[in-house]
């Protein structure tokens, strides 16, 4: 396979809240299909990192460039470009008004106008691969905190989108009801899909990622592979992270 | 009756309130009050009435109500005056709606522009009494842009209303969940089309309350319109007592017109209410 060209490449990017440095000379590029999982303390500018990638922040400085689109604020291209960005949160932020399939149809239906029955067969097929399919035509409120989570995954892969983006997915979910999302992203991960991913759960970093990224106060610490990152990571600060989280 | 009545406890009950407090709330006590006020009301402005030698004539509201002649059925007068009163109120709300539409997005355009006309807008109707609107829409517009007293009124009540309406449809529209928006972004939706499948479906729940109470509102205050001789059924009734002298039997009857019509209108509400509760 000869060398792509990086799906997403930020260069020297800068992002401020006011006066507070959220993110600080951040360049790193991600390889189509690959793996990228991003840990920190709170605060460290992960969320923000990956929310500029689709656009949901808007960074002030340097360049940031997504499928061979640029990424500003006001860009005409970031509506169509998103189509391509799947995202996943941690409050899951389901449609509640919405049953499941009518959650997983909408994005399809109106945004890149598949029809009806189309669409349906679709989520059906997403729903079947996150292991609910039988929550079809309930409402968000009435499944658990882990099977909401596992619809906005499918969500997400409704759009048949190239990069997956999961933002703490499994940060606000009760500890048993972890382990079915994670599951389901380790599933996903096996498709090819890119995916790049804020969370501490470092199990599944072991087991999935191609690449692992350590922030803090805004600025990319270290950049490693897995084995790499764990065993002996080169900066101080990381190795203490990684303690205080392996501790337990 | 006690809680829990067949289950067995172990603990002692809790002590009850003091023997004041349990008398006065009791329910045989409170309708006693509420009898003793009511009574109190109509019994001195019957007596009052009295006293000033009002002669009570009764007997002659049914006919402005409805009559049955040779031609058949016909309405009276003050259903006439009903009737334009609801059908003004509702063209009024339609129309003070598409207004407060309007602004409110105006309000949330995030355009430094928008917002301050949004502002203005909305400052101006707040401050200005509903009664010097009438006037001004109808002395002073009217004549400008050539109108007639119906469509004047008909444009003051819903600019008045339009700035209370945008005010309900901004708290309602920013009710909902930040995340909806994103979620919405992510899945490649344009502002237009989250307003529409994901803000505002959700967001009416929100609005219906207070949108119910400002209906209500608004047929209330559509009876200033009789200040510049709509033919509504207030007007109607100051016409009809200026004919006969029977001001009190007039004005009680369309107190109570009025107040049959909101409790519909209430009733109604409720039950569209109860269709767009969302669990979340």
């Amino acid at each position: 396979m000869t060398i792509e060209s990086p799906i997403i490449k930020f260069q020297n990017v800068d992002k401020f809240y006011g006066n507070f440095q959220a993110l600080s000379d951040i360049s790193i590029e991600v390889q189509p299909s690959e793996r990228m999982v991003i840990c920190g303390p709170s605060g460290s500018g992960k969320s923000t990192l990956i929310r500029c990638i689709n656009g949901l922040e808007n960074h002030n400085f340097g360049k940031l460039i997504v499928d061979g689109v640029e990424i500003f604020d006001g860009s005409k291209d970031i509506i169509r470009l998103r189509q391509e960005i799947g995202m996943v949160f941690q409050q899951f932020n389901l449609f509640p008004h919405l049953t499941v399939l009518e959650n997983l149809t909408i994005g399809p239906i109106k945004v890149r106008k598949v029809s009806k029955t189309e669409a349906e067969i679709m989520a059906r097929k997403y729903l079947d691969r996150v292991h609910i399919p039988e929550q079809a035509e309930k409402y968000p409120a009435e499944l658990s905190g882990g099977q909401q989570q596992r619809v906005a995954i499918a969500r997400s892969l409704c759009m048949e989108s190239k990069i997956l983006l999961f933002d703490e997915p499994t940060s606000a979910l009760d500890p048993e009801m972890i382990n079915e999302v994670l599951d389901v992203m380790v599933e996903l991960a096996d498709t090819g899909i890119t995916m790049v991913c804020v969370t501490h759960e470092m199990g599944f970093a072991k087991k999935v990622a191609d690449t692992m990224v350590f922030m803090d106060e805004g600025k990319i610490i270290e950049v490693a592979p897995p084995d790499k990152f764990f065993s002996k990571p080169e900066s101080a600060r990381c190795k203490e992270f990684l303690e205080q989280i392996l501790e337990h | 009756m006690e809680p829990g009545r067949s289950k067995s406890f172990k603990g002692l009950p809790v002590r009850q309130p003091p023997a004041i407090n349990r008398f006065l709330s009791s329910t045989p006590v409170s309708l006693v009050i509420y009898c003793l006020i009511v009574y109190g009301i109509l019994y001195s402005s019957f007596t009052g009435a009295q006293a000033m030698g009002y002669n009570w004539q009764w007997y002659q509201i049914p006919k402005y109500i409805y009559s049955y002649t040779d031609n058949g059925f016909q309405f009276g007068e003050l259903m006439l005056g009903l009737w334009t009163t609801i059908t003004l109120s509702f063209t009024a709300f339609l129309l003070a709606l598409a207004i407060g539409f309007l602004v409110a997005f105006l309000r949330l355009s995030g355009l430094f522009i928008g917002t301050k006309i949004a502002i203005s807008f909305l400052e101006f109707v707040r401050n200005v009494p509903l009664l010097v609107l009438v006037y001004l829409f109808y002395y002073v517009l009217g004549p400008v842009f050539k109108y007639d007293r119906y469509t004047a009124s008909i444009l003051c009540l819903a600019v008045y209303h339009s700035a209370l309406i945008s005010e309900i449809l901004r708290a309602a529209i920013n009710a909902v969940a930040q995340g909806q928006w994103e979620a919405a972004k992510s899945i490649g939706m344009s502002k237009m089309q989250t307003y529409q499948y994901i803000i505002l479906p959700q967001s009416i729940r929100f609005m219906l309350p207070p949108m119910t109470g400002e209906a209500v509102h608004m047929v209330k205050s559509s009876a200033i319109v009789s200040v510049i001789a709509v033919a509504e059924l207030t007007t109607l009734g100051q016409n009809i007592i200026s004919d006969t002298y029977m001001a009190f039997e007039i004005w009680f009857t369309i107190a109570l017109i009025y107040f049959f019509v909101i409790v519909i209108l209430s009733i109604g509400a409720s039950q569209v209410e109860k269709r767009y509760t969302v669990i979340n």
